[in-house]
């Protein structure tokens, strides 16, 4: 399930419903994504989220899609906020239930890796020293392009 | 065609968005860019460095030599800083 909102979530209750009326579910696990007081060195007073209604949703439906094809999940949830967050407010909660824990730890990970460098949202940050757009980072691409290998890797040995 | 444009192309350019006629000899999003540039300081400033510009044609993630057709919704953007 893909949410897109400015609203924040409760990340109990969310979980909770990853396994509810499905006994199969042998393990829950899940990513949530925080606004940091700093950014390098530099402080962060507040943050704006912009994305690209509709491309978003979008996205992050293909990057669950490409989880669910990859691992025996039961449920996949991504939840993703947007406008303005302050240090300590949640941004982002992905989150994968499966019988057995490794499924579900792996396609967690995934699921933050991709999205952080597919879905269409962009962080614009506000400090003392005035207000800027957060630039992509290359651990990000990097941690996105592990898949692409383990994917590549899995065609050879089929 | 649509034109969108987020992040610092939106601000750069002063548009959110905009409606366009498919220019002519425009065939790819690198035309369209080059065309865009021609159009003033705020877009020839968004589109100075191509490297940092990154393009959706129809909400897909495209290269700068995907081709155009004039019912598209096209979208300009910094790379992603989500999560």
């Amino acid at each position: 399930m893909i949410r897109v909102q400015q609203e924040d979530f409760d990340p109990g209750a969310e979980l909770a419903r990853l396994s509810q009326g499905n006994t199969s579910v042998g393990g829950v696990c899940a990513f949530i994504g925080l606004v940091r007081d700093m950014a390098g060195d530099r402080e962060v007073g507040a943050m704006t989220l912009e994305h690209y209604p509709g491309m978003t949703e979008t996205e992050l439906a293909r990057v669950e899609e490409e989880a669910q094809g990859r691992w025996s999940l039961e449920e996949t949830l991504i939840i993703h906020r947007y406008g303005r967050l302050e240090p300590g407010d949640r941004i982002v909660l992905v989150a994968a239930s499966s019988a057995h824990r490794q499924a579900a730890f792996d396609a967690c990970q995934f699921l933050i890796d991709w999205l952080k460098t597919r879905a269409p949202f962009w962080k614009h940050e506000e400090g003392p020293e005035g207000a800027h757009w957060v630039e992509a980072r290359g651990e990000d691409d990097e941690a996105a392009a592990r898949w692409e290998e383990g994917e590549m890797g899995a065609a050879k040995n089929e | 065609m649509k034109i969108l444009y987020f992040a610092w192309l939106r601000e750069k350019t002063g548009t959110p968005a905009e409606v366009v006629t498919l220019p002519d000899g425009v065939a790819d999003v690198n035309g369209l860019i080059r065309w865009l540039s021609a159009r003033g300081a705020g877009f020839a400033d968004a589109f100075a460095e191509p490297s940092l510009v990154r393009a959706a044609v129809n909400q897909e993630h495209v290269k700068l030599e995907h081709p155009l057709a004039d019912d598209d919704e096209v979208a300009f953007f910094p790379p992603v800083t989500g999560g």
